[in-house]
């Protein structure tokens, strides 16, 4: 193969990255190859290790470089509270907070009969036993406000609820939002929710 | 007073480019077959949302799939002119800008209210309740543009569903979580198009028109919808065994029919002539644009592709006084610019001729 189709190569593979595009891919390998030493270098030596290391915890589905992820080999973060999550993404995203110190469940997607993923792909079995496992007091389900995510949410909240207590993320007004610009569905929830100041 | 000021499209079914000005107010547009009136007709019909009138997707919409389309309009509302953007490339489905931010369908249903009658609408009460029950979500969606999130909603929620049927799947917690969403999602379907057919109901009765009233009920087969939210939850997770054996959910709001009963006859919409059908649509059409009025202040933009085949001098004449007593923009085709003639000074007039249109005088 010539050093020409190799770099076409390349474009092709990063074209395939979500967010990129033919253009944008050509433009990140130009940029890479100009600067070889500073970015090319260290990204090809960190994406072999990643590629021969990342793998999913067995425990909670995060990804990790170890079988159990840091989060649950940690003492600290055995509160008895349990966050659900979708996909690492919102881990991450739960993570960036700084506001939750339980550990996760990462299901890895949401039921759905039509694409085949049921109860057991979620791994559902093994929350169940990281309940008593882990002493587990609280299952916080933040899923996403869809219908697959609401039904997911449903289906765990009523697997779980005669043993342990299941909640689930607050839906209102957004931090810094303007009721003007809230959908209906958001001001009503949020009503519905209402608190004292 | 809702009508688009301009229109542009690129690239959109016939036309390569055309950029349009208009005012509020009736617009007719002639030309001959194939021209391309109702590819401009389809284009306005994506300022509402959903797919538009030809329920097309957005590949569909353009012979360039690479390069995609791109239709843009500058919308007068209640308040301020909006600038909407649309476009598809590749085949995805259509993104939406208002005033150059992205928007939702949702978004776009608040600020612009679109309704159409087709040809293919000719025989909407006598084909399958499906073109009726259409017809009954748009007019609903004009009142409640959340009506559409409700709709999508239960539908997926009923496919799951309906592929546990099929699959012969046992998991009650599972049926149970998807009828929940079914539940919900219905109960504020039904209670949407009630208060839709209640508002047009009214606005039929209490108005002085050339156009037949129609007694409008909603029908479901074998027993009646339950409308609460609690109750069609039951009712689904009673009717899980036979759903089982049928393959597919019997019971809910995807199986109500819309019935028409013409008054003045004193019977059955489906039974009445090719053209008293259509006046029937006319008629329900004009209901809902005034009703809107009643309701948002502001007419609905109406989309009438050739409207004039089917009607006499008389009702055309009719048609056109009352879209203008309305105050509605109403996009109207026709082969011939004398089928507008009764319309006079009061229109405007434009000439569709291959890719170029032409404004004229009356």
């Amino acid at each position: 193969m010539s050093a020409t189709s190799d770099i076409e190569q390349l474009i092709e593979i990063m074209s395939r990255l979500p967010g990129l595009g033919p253009r944008s891919a050509r433009r990140a390998v130009l940029h890479l190859i100009r600067k070889r030493s500073q970015l090319l270098h260290p990204l090809s030596e960190t994406m072999a290790t990643v590629a021969a290391t990342a793998r999913e915890c067995l425990n909670c589905g995060n990804i990790s470089t170890q079988d159990l992820c840091e989060i649950c080999t940690s003492n600290v973060r055995q509160t008895g509270q349990i966050c659900v999550v979708e996909d690492v993404s919102d881990l991450w995203a739960m993570e960036r907070t700084g506001m939750f110190k339980g550990r996760y469940h990462v299901l890895g997607g949401t039921l759905s009969a039509l694409d085949s993923v049921g109860p057991e792909e979620l791994g559902l079995v093994r929350l169940e036993g990281r309940i008593p496992a882990e002493d587990v007091k609280e299952v916080i389900l933040a899923l996403n406000a869809t219908v697959d995510g609401m039904t997911t949410a449903h289906y765990i909240a009523d697997l779980l609820e005669a043993r342990v207590r299941v909640t689930t993320l607050a839906q209102g007004v957004p931090v810094g939002g303007e009721l003007d610009y809230l959908d209906d569905g958001t001001i009503g929830a949020a009503l519905a929710a209402r608190r004292p100041v | 007073m809702l009508y688009l000021e301009s229109i542009r499209l690129a690239r959109f079914r016939s036309y390569s480019a055309l950029s349009l000005s208009t005012q509020s107010g009736p617009i007719a547009i002639f030309g001959s077959n194939g021209t391309g009136k109702t590819n401009l007709l389809e284009a306005v019909s994506l300022f509402s949302p959903g797919r538009g009138m030809r329920r097309a997707s957005a590949a569909e919409m353009t012979q360039h799939r690479a390069e995609g389309w791109s239709v843009s309009g500058l919308l007068y509302g209640s308040d301020r002119p909006r600038d909407i953007a649309m476009r598809s490339r590749d085949g995805a489905a259509r993104s939406l800008r208002i005033d150059e931010k992205p928007a939702t369908q949702l978004d776009l249903g608040r600020l612009s209210r679109v309704l159409w009658l087709v040809p293919s609408m000719d025989r909407l009460w006598i084909e399958g309740a499906e073109g009726r029950r259409r017809f009954l979500d748009r007019m609903t969606l004009s009142f409640h543009p959340a009506h559409g999130e409700s709709v999508l909603g239960y539908e997926k929620a009923m496919r799951e569903r309906n592929r546990l049927l099929r699959d012969g799947q046992r998991d009650s917690g599972w049926y149970q979580a998807l009828e929940a969403q079914m539940a919900k999602a219905g109960a504020q379907i039904t209670a949407n198009r009630a208060a839709a057919l209640t508002k047009l109901i009214s606005a039929q009765n209490f108005s002085e028109t050339q156009f037949p009233t129609a007694r409008l009920t909603l029908t479901h087969p074998d027993i009646p919808l339950p409308v609460t939210e609690a109750d069609l939850r039951h009712a689904l997770a009673d009717a899980r065994p036979k759903d089982m054996a049928a393959g597919r959910s019997r019971i809910g709001p995807h199986r109500v029919d819309l019935y028409g009963h013409y008054q003045a006859k004193d019977c059955p919409a489906y039974d009445c002539s090719t053209g008293e059908q259509k006046a029937l649509l006319i008629s329900l059409i004009l209901a809902n644009g005034r009703a809107l009025v009643a309701d948002t202040g502001s007419p609905p933009i109406l989309l009438l592709d050739e409207v004039a085949a089917h009607l006499d001098p008389d009702r055309r004449a009719a048609l056109f006084d009352e879209i203008c007593a309305l105050g509605s923009q109403a996009w109207m085709t026709g082969t011939e610019q004398s089928l507008f003639d009764a319309l006079g000074s009061r229109g405007q007039y434009l000439r569709v001729d291959q890719q170029s249109i032409t404004h004229v005088r009356a």
